[in-house]
């Protein structure tokens, strides 16, 4: 653990570092991003939305952020 | 019942969800969101097909598809493309099952760059397990009647068969293959890709599909907007030519006046 208690993740591929014990929820907010419009798999898993505010970020863990895009 | 009602009662149901449009697009490739959304409101559509990609968390306040398609009014299908394994597709459906909540998808599992022909071992691999967790996927395939038929036998709640590359728009290469597979069928079968212009989907509809699918006719064209229109008026058309059963046709003339009572 570091002396300033930040955990260090990767997110969609990028090197992040978020408070100790913030919870998924907190972090995707901290991103600036609405969890009810995004889906997050964590070391892939999926995290169902309704447990977000639940699951802490843990150091090393390694995320996927992802919503709906135009496609065919 | 007038012909008016007759065309409302025209409905059709994949995993027991009924829709009216017979028509499905695609939401990629529009020069902006404004023009997709009028181009999707223009083809009367009722299902549209979404990708799941990575926010950009660099800039997480962008305009969103969200924003313009309302996913409340319009039903979003969300698809596998660009995957081309099994594995992929199927961990990229697990996420879009938990960013919309649903579990009716499209799956497409691709075999090379350069055709987007489906990979059809993989294909079947993916709905095997994604009916086992729950999805309900209508599957994009190869225009092969057997590969159709190990599909549906694999809980595909729709066959969607190519009628040419996806992106190509060189329209239904094989109408006998399309035929033998709607009528092999007892799921819903829609041709999904490579129809270029309103006569191909009306050729998909006349051979019995119970819908088209498609994107870059409609994105690529020059006023996307009216391609959605006769997008729309032509799978109608197709639609009702197919059920109103075409003539016969014959290798030689037959006079439409009567010839009695010629002067």
């Amino acid at each position: 653990m570091d002396v300033d208690d930040s955990v260090s993740v990767r997110v969609n591929g990028e090197h992040r570092r978020v408070p100790g014990g913030t919870s998924v929820a907190e972090m995707v907010n901290l991103m600036g991003l609405d969890p009810l419009r995004v889906a997050v798999e964590r070391n892939l898993e999926v995290i169902p939305r309704s447990t977000l505010g639940q699951v802490c970020v843990e150091d090393g863990d390694d995320y996927e952020i992802v919503h709906f895009v135009g496609g065919g | 019942m007038t012909a008016q009602q007759d065309i409302k009662a025209d409905t059709w149901t994949v995993a027991g969800r009924t829709f009216s449009s017979r028509l499905i697009v695609g939401t990629g490739k529009y020069k902006s969101f404004e023009e997709n959304a009028a181009a999707v409101e223009a083809s009367g559509a009722e299902i549209v097909t979404v990708a799941v990609r990575r926010v950009n968390i660099a800039d997480p306040k962008q305009p969103m598809l969200t924003d313009f398609i309302d996913p409340k009014k319009i039903t979003y299908l969300p698809n596998t493309a660009g995957c081309f394994t099994a594995d992929d597709a199927i961990r990229t459906l697990r996420l879009a099952r938990e960013a919309g909540g649903w579990n009716l998808v499209k799956l497409e599992v691709l075999g090379e760059a350069k055709t987007l022909y489906p990979d059809m071992r993989e294909t079947l691999r993916a709905t095997e397990v994604l009916v086992k967790e729950g999805f309900e996927p209508m599957v994009y395939c190869v225009d092969d009647p057997i590969a159709a038929k190990q599909l549906e036998e694999a809980g595909a709640v729709a066959i969607m068969p190519l009628g040419a590359p996806i992106g190509s728009g060189l329209g239904i290469q094989n109408r006998v293959t399309i035929r033998l597979i709607v009528e092999g069928a007892r799921v819903p079968v829609l041709v999904d890709a490579g129809v270029g212009t309103a006569s191909d989907a009306a050729v998909a509809m006349e051979l019995g599909c119970d819908g088209v699918l498609m994107n870059t006719a409609i994105a690529e064209a020059k006023d996307p907007v009216l391609m959605a229109r006769a997008m729309k008026a032509a799978v109608e058309a197709g639609r009702l030519s197919y059920l109103a059963g075409r003539m016969q046709k014959r290798r030689y003339a037959d006079p439409s006046s009567p010839l009695a009572g010629l002067i």
